[in-house]
């Protein structure tokens, strides 16, 4: 009963970054518990990606084979089916737009207590995850009260493991879904158009700081004075003010510029997920607090609105 | 057909602010309509006001008295009726835990007997993002989570959605109902309330339901999870803060970007 249960994220027949990151978190609460690490792989060729999956730390991995697209009906069976079978202590998913999807339910079937995009762990006799709150303003330390709980993780915050090892590798025994609830169809390419910025080398982004679709205008122009490619924060796109595939973020592209200017993005874990490997980060906020200072290499603490034409200026334009 | 809307009124926090004990003084909280459940509200109304027959749009939601504001906004939006539950027991502690939620919407909603229960991604204070998917299975009901696209034909056939996943990617996927689904930003443009939708919102049904009401044992609602620290995070921030005027802080910014060497010429 001081096992861990982490559930490794695929897509289109390869393991996501995130599984790697998963398995290390899954080694640093086992030494922490004093059980060992299963990792469970959901559909697709699970044999074959729990080949890729055994690393260093792993005791065992359980794999349901099935086709390839995701169906949550089979990670709720398959990991409802794991812990009957090692009865773990805690289950660790990603939090993932899929863990987010299979995760919740999982609890609910166990009647476990969960808690959702831990970005620290740390085990004492009981398990206290560390997340973040109010747009990551604050942070909060959330003992869980129970002796068993699903987590999930925000797996960037973790290193990916690397040693290779030699978990035992099992199929689980379960009378496999037999009427799914739901039908993955296809998978779309949103981000896709004649316009990749995840080539630009300079780009400019603007945020909900720009307040007004017509303010738009003075970052079209910064834009342009400076030969830069225009980008932007989520709800620029949500507001339809700009196309998705000018979006950087987890949801949208990651890019790595040599300079990437943030225009009144106050920097949600989401956005610096997507920009954070620039080279040369500036930003341009009004909150001096705001997150995207975490990752700027220079911040300009004013009013967009001031400092944008002063800029255009600088760089010969004419703002509007 | 039957459409559930579950929302909640979240608390958005000052620029400026401090944490006392494990919370923040009311003094810095501003109190709104959760931003994503806005969305779900815009949805449920697109998908009454664009079919003939009846829909009906009922808006649930766990919160105190001061929350009806929140709840009569989405009624002024074009719900309905509203459902809201309140309760000495759920007042405290004031983190309410992903189990808690699920086990009274779920009560609610049985009550209710919806086609279809929308609801937003996440809420934008404790960020869970799992009510919706775990009241979806408490209910035995189908789910997608994290849809941005929604197209219902009838409540005998199965929706399909879109769920937005990472990297620019959408899972098209077909889901029997009925079902819970949690909808993203941006599959709508929410609307304003308009003056006459806020007149009407006045008289709408707004029924205010207590544990007992719901036949919820006090006892099972036991959290478990317990808030035991709440804290400014620490910066770990190395940015070089460009000071003074617009005027200047843009001469020193342009000479770093052309020293990054992007600029042509």
């Amino acid at each position: 009963m001081s096992d861990v249960l982490a559930v490794a994220d695929h897509r289109e027949g390869e393991p996501r970054d995130g599984s790697y990151r998963l398995i290390t978190a899954g080694r640093e609460l086992v030494a922490e518990t004093g059980g060992t690490l299963h990792l469970v792989v959901v559909g697709g060729d699970a044999d074959r990606l729990a080949e890729d999956l055994a690393r260093a730390g792993v005791d065992r991995i359980h794999t349901l084979r099935h086709e390839q697209a995701f169906n949550h009906d089979l990670y709720v069976e398959a990991i409802e089916a794991v812990v009957a079978d090692v009865e773990p202590q805690f289950v660790l998913a990603p939090n993932s737009v899929n863990g987010m999807d299979y995760a919740p339910a999982v609890a609910t079937a166990l009647d476990w207590p969960i808690v959702t995009d831990a970005i620290d762990i740390a085990y004492d006799g009981s398990l206290t995850a560390t997340r973040e709150m109010y747009g990551s303003k604050v942070q909060t330390d959330v003992r869980v009260s129970e002796p068993v709980a699903v987590v999930t993780i925000r797996d960037s915050e973790w290193e990916p493991t690397e040693d290779a090892g030699d978990p035992t590798i099992t199929p689980i025994e379960t009378a496999e879904a037999e009427s799914l609830g739901s039908r993955v169809l296809d998978i779309e390419d949103t981000g896709a158009g004649d316009l990749d910025i995840a080539e630009a080398e300079f780009i400019v982004s603007v945020g909900r700081g720009i307040e007004e679709e017509e303010n738009l205008e003075l970052i079209e122009r910064l834009a342009e004075t400076t030969g830069a490619t225009l980008a932007a924060s989520r709800p620029i796109v949500d507001n339809g003010w700009l196309p998705s595939n000018r979006q950087v973020g987890q949801s949208g592209k990651t890019v790595e510029p040599d300079v990437y200017i943030a225009i009144g993005i106050s920097g949600a874990v989401q956005h610096l997920a997507g920009m954070k490997q620039a080279d040369t980060i500036i930003a341009i906020n009004t909150d001096p607090d705001a997150p995207i200072f975490e990752v700027a290499d220079y911040g300009i603490n004013g009013d967009l609105f001031d400092v944008v034409p002063a800029l255009i200026e600088e760089f010969g334009g004419t703002p509007p | 057909m039957r459409v559930a809307v579950t929302v909640r009124e979240v608390a958005a926090v000052d620029d400026n602010f401090e944490v006392s004990g494990t919370s923040i003084p009311e003094q810095y909280l501003e109190y709104d309509l959760n931003e994503w459940d806005d969305y779900a509200v815009e949805e449920a109304v697109q998908l009454k006001e664009a079919r003939d027959e009846d829909v009906e749009v009922v808006v649930v939601a766990i919160g105190p008295e001061r929350s009806e504001e929140t709840i009569r906004m989405a009624l002024a939006k074009g719900a309905d009726r509203a459902v809201r539950i309140w309760d000495d027991a759920l007042a405290d502690p004031p983190l309410l835990d992903v189990r808690t939620q699920r086990t009274v919407l779920a009560a609610a909603l049985k009550a209710e007997d919806p086609d279809l229960v929308l609801t937003g991604v996440q809420a934008s204070d404790d960020a869970f993002g799992a009510t919706g998917v775990a009241l979806a299975h408490a209910l035995g009901y189908e789910w997608a989570a994290v849809v941005n696209d929604l197209d219902v034909v009838d409540p005998s056939e199965p929706a399909t959605v879109h769920r937005e996943l990472e990297g620019g990617l959408e899972e098209v996927t077909e889901v029997n109902l009925p079902a819970v689904f949690t909808i993203q930003t941006g599959i709508n443009e929410p609307r304003y309330a308009s003056l006459m939708g806020i007149r009407q919102a006045q008289s709408k049904e707004l029924q205010v339901l207590d544990l007992d009401a719901l036949g919820i044992d006090r006892d099972a609602i036991t959290p478990a999870l317990e808030l035991e620290a709440m804290y400014k995070p620490t910066s770990e921030s190395d940015a070089e803060m460009i000071e003074g005027g617009p005027d200047e802080a843009a001469g020193e910014l342009a000479e770093i970007v052309r020293d990054a060497g992007v600029i042509e010429g």
